[in-house]
């Protein structure tokens, strides 16, 4: 970590974090800190519980112990979509479209609900139409910003989850797989596309299992295995940690 | 279009339907056409609930029963004014007691919503279906509070004798009529701008996904109270008015699963999307009871409806308007 | 004399909290376990009773032992329904709207089917041991509600033993909980439904004949059975059979209670009221984790 990031107050601070599920506990005292502006890879197992970790910073799930920092302010009391109006926006691993709306129309939901609930004047008409059309322009869907979501094939969804949770304007975004499935080519254009959303200074998260994604887009890695955290640190040598190493092996 | 030009045409296709009746000069007119009225204000509430943020209410006859009962309290107390007040408030009272009817309507609104936001901040937070096995309990929960209440009538029932003559509209199933038309107006002009404004999308993404809807910013449960609030106040105005319409009311009229049945099979055979559907659906619907209440029994009819609900909702899950906008889709499309 | 209208207060409570066991039995099943809000559940327990009233009437056949010799019949009808179902509502996903309403419809048919065709006169069975009653002391036991009673429990005992020690029961269990791990194992998780379910509109044939047995039907008596099995169910914890026994009898000692001391007019408020308590401050139940 630069000395610049460990100055500044973290744009996330987690501490021990715990969630169960019944008897089973998906998550185990988990402490993370990211300052503002970084790109942060958060590794895992199948089951480790990353997407527990994003549904709990986000407030889709209630964590059982532990604390939720975001901007300097405790989190913990609100529910989810206070959360994304304060700046936290994710993308679903299982895209959850709305149904009944067009592309374009799911996008233009956060704009309504989360950019309008933050700033004055609103957004007109003309400029809602504008912002959806250059989100969708982002993740290459313009094209099919008058289809209905039932018509979009599981990578477009993908996207359109992307574009989605981008609409909110976010300080920190994380994207929990949002590559799965997609082509060589497509894995490159997001990446590079979360790259250019973190130069305009957006904070990312980015769960995802393809490596070579990982590998280059992360600036910092975090690995989770069974809820607990059991590496944290640059990138190169993270995936040399014998710990790592061998969690990836034991699975 | 734009709502004042909404609310026009309305009131237009309102006049010319009262204007054909009464030119008709049938009473037995009114006394259908009321009832068909009231089912389009039920299933036109329900439908802003149910259709559009996707939580279904099994308590209609329940909300209705609030309206009915704001009115036979409001009609009681009239009644006994002398009884109830002390000596020196009598004055002042007797200026406000009895109520008109318009005004009994819209307290009956005022406290079915209440009540429609008590029963949504308990168990709105909850699964849908939670929430719709608590609007069945609630039914229950009233019809035994009033059943035990002898004030309003308790298991008896209670007699509510409306003038005979109004002015400017002569017989009072007249005036009862014109009200409900009113009614109508009111709520077709709520839902269509529900339907058209932010409030709308924030509703269809609650239909859609409740956890995306969070995580876009919605902030859902105040969307859902709004809904049951404003759907329950419709309901309960829609069954202010009946203790006038049927002179005695008793629990078991009032609270009549019918109404329940009937809320929720019109919207979902006319089409829940938007507020078109539920006025197809009560229009089609509510005549052919009519109907079928004269020349079968009310037994078949009631048969009928249960029927050609569940008819609907397997074959044509967006109802009638659904089938329409398909076939159009299709000839469009050659 | 307080004292003795209490205890048989608590005791005709837990008589009838015996029959409500029989009557959520299916509910917990199908709403509890499987996810499938059947609100037309008390609908068919009257079709039970019902049955059982013409069998009875023409040939004097106990009901119980009518509504066992029906059980193949109910369990059919509960195949065609989960297919019906599945076909319509489950596969799609999503849209638990349409299949809530669906279940309404089929509710509201049966009941006005059975209007059509019995009228809306109350109809009874004709049993001997009806009318006669056990007493140990102060303590009154009337038969009428003794048998469904014993026989609900016993019944109740038998689903317990089936969902925990059968395959077959095991893997419902499974399904309520993780429906992947059914597919790992190589079970078609909608077969595993398809007889839940069947089993679960199974039970309201002998529930039926309970019901009967107890008091005079209707066709509209279920209504004021909807609310109270879901309280049961809810106030048990979902998908808790033991939980849903306990919290049967507790209805039932709380609305008998109730109806004795209150007066009776008040009693279908108590479970209703307990519901809407059990849904606002622990949904997950009182036995629920
Ligand atoms: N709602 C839930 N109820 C019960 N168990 C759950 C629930 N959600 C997640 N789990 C369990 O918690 C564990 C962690 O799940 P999680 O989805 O967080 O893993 P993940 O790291 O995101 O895995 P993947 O890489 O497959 O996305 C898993 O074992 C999962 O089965
Ligand atoms: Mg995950």
């Amino acid at each position: 970590m630069t000395d610049a990031a460990t100055m500044t107050e973290p744009l996330l601070h987690i501490e021990q974090l715990g969630k169960r599920f019944g008897g089973f506990i998906a998550l185990d005292g988990v402490d993370l800190s990211v300052p503002k502006g970084q790109r942060l890879g958060l590794i895992g197992p199948n089951g480790s519980g990353k997407s527990t970790l994003v549904n709990c910073i986000c407030g889709t799930l209630q964590n059982e112990t532990g604390s939720v920092t975001f901007d300097g302010i405790k989190v913990d009391g609100m529910v989810a979509h206070q959360r994304t109006r304060q700046g936290l926006a994710r993308s679903f691993q299982l895209p959850r479209p709305f149904r009944s709306m067009t592309v374009a129309e799911n996008v233009r939901v956060p704009l309504l609900y989360t950019v309008n609930a933050r700033s004055h004047p609103h957004l007109s008409e003309s400029e809602l139409d504008d912002r959806c059309m250059e989100l969708l322009k982002l993740v290459t869907l313009d094209a099919k910003a008058a289809k209905y979501t039932t018509d979009l094939t599981q990578v477009e969804m993908r996207k359109l989850e992307l574009a989605r949770a981008m609409a909110a304007e976010p300080k920190l975004l994380i994207a929990d797989e949002s590559m799965a499935g997609l082509s060589h080519s497509e894995v490159e254009d997001i990446v590079a596309l979360l790259i250019r959303m973190n130069e305009r200074g957006v904070t990312i998260i980015m769960i995802e299992h393809i490596m070579r994604a990982v590998m280059t887009f992360s600036q910092r890695l975090v690995v989770l295995v069974s809820g607990k955290k059991i590496a944290d640190g640059d990138p190169q040598d993270v995936i040399q940690n014998k710990e790592v190493v061998g969690a990836y092996l034991g699975q | 279009m734009r709502t004042p030009a909404f609310i026009l045409i309305l009131t237009a296709v309102a006049a010319a339907l009262y204007f054909a009746f009464s030119y008709v000069g049938n009473d037995y007119l009114f006394f259908a056409g009321y009832t068909v009225l009231q089912y389009i204000v039920l299933a036109t509430a329900w439908n802003i609930l149910g259709g559009y943020c996707g939580y279904v209410n099994f308590g209609s006859a329940g909300f209705f029963a609030i309206g009915v009962y704001t009115t036979v309290f409001l009609y009681t107390v009239g009644q006994q004014i002398e009884d109830l007040v002390p000596e020196f408030m009598l004055a002042p009272m007797q200026l406000i007691f009895p109520l008109p009817l318009p005004v009994m309507i819209m307290v009956a609104g005022v406290v079915a919503g209440f009540i429609g936001l008590g029963m949504g901040y308990l168990t709105l937070r909850l699964r849908g279906v939670f929430f719709a096995i608590a609007t069945l309990a609630l039914t229950v929960v009233l019809e035994t509070f009033i059943v035990n209440w002898s004030f309003v009538g308790g298991s008896r029932g209670a007699y509510v004798i409306p003038p005979n003559e109004v002015p400017i509209f002569g017989h009072f199933i007249n005036f009862l009529f014109v009200l409900m038309l009113v009614l109508v107006i009111l709520a077709l002009t709520t839902a269509r701008l529900i339907e058209r404004s932010k409030l709308g999308v924030g509703f269809a993404t609650i239909r859609d996904d409740e956890l995306a809807a969070e995580a876009s910013g919605v902030p859902t449960l105040r969307l859902k109270l709004v809904a049951t609030v404003v759907s329950g106040a419709l309901m309960g105005m829609a069954g202010a008015p009946f203790p006038f319409y049927i002179g005695y009311v008793e629990p078991a009229s009032a609270f009549n699963l019918s109404y329940a049945v009937n809320s929720i099979a019109m919207p979902m055979i006319g089409g829940t999307t938007s507020w078109i559907g539920p006025l197809v659906g009560a229009l089609l619907l509510g005549t052919l009871q009519q109907v079928a209440t004269v020349t079968i029994s009310s037994a078949v009819n009631l048969l009928i409806v249960g029927l050609l609900l569940i008819f609907f909702v397997i074959i044509a899950p967006r109802g009638i308007v659904g089938l329409v906008q398909d076939q159009l889709r299709k000839r469009s499309k050659t | 004399m307080e004292f003795d209208l209490l205890i048989n207060a608590i005791i005709a409570g837990l008589m009838l909290g015996g029959f409500y066991a029989a009557v959520t039995a299916g509910i917990s099943i199908s709403f509890g376990m499987l996810d499938i809000v059947n609100i037309a559940h008390p609908g068919f327990i009257i079709l039970g009773s019902y049955i059982a009233y013409i069998v009875n009437v023409h040939f004097g056949v106990d009901p119980i032992l009518i509504a066992i010799v029906a059980l193949p019949a109910f369990y059919a009808l509960g195949s065609i329904i989960y297919q019906v179902y599945y076909q319509s509502f489950e596969k799609h996903g999503q849209d638990s709207l349409r299949g809530l309403a669906f279940f309404f419809g089929l509710l509201f048919v049966t009941e006005v089917a059975l209007n059509l065709v019995f009228g809306v006169d109350y109809r009874t069975v004709e049993v001997p041991y009806i009318g006669g009653s056990l007493s140990i002391g102060a303590m009154e036991f009337p038969v009428r509600m003794l048998v469904p009673c014993l026989v609900s429990v016993a019944m109740f005992g038998g689903l317990i033993l089936f969902m925990s020690r059968t395959f077959i029961g095991r893997a419902v269990m499974a399904v309520s909980q993780d429906p992947q791990a059914l597919q790992l194992m190589a079970v078609d998780p909608i077969r595993i439904k398809r007889i839940a379910f069947s089993i679960s509109i199974a039970t309201a044939s002998m529930a039926g004949a309970f019901l009967i047995t107890i008091q005079p039907v209707i066709p509209s008596s279920g209504r004021e059975y909807i609310g109270r099995v879901f309280a049961i169910c809810v106030l048990g914890g979902l998908g808790s059979l033991p939980g849903t026994l306990i919290a049967a009898f507790m209805i039932g000692v709380i609305e008998s209670i109730t109806s004795t001391f209150y007066g009776p007019s008040w009693a279908p408020a108590v479970s209703f009221g307990l519901l809407l308590l059990t849904l606002a401050v622990r949904p997950s139940g009182l036995f629920g984790r």
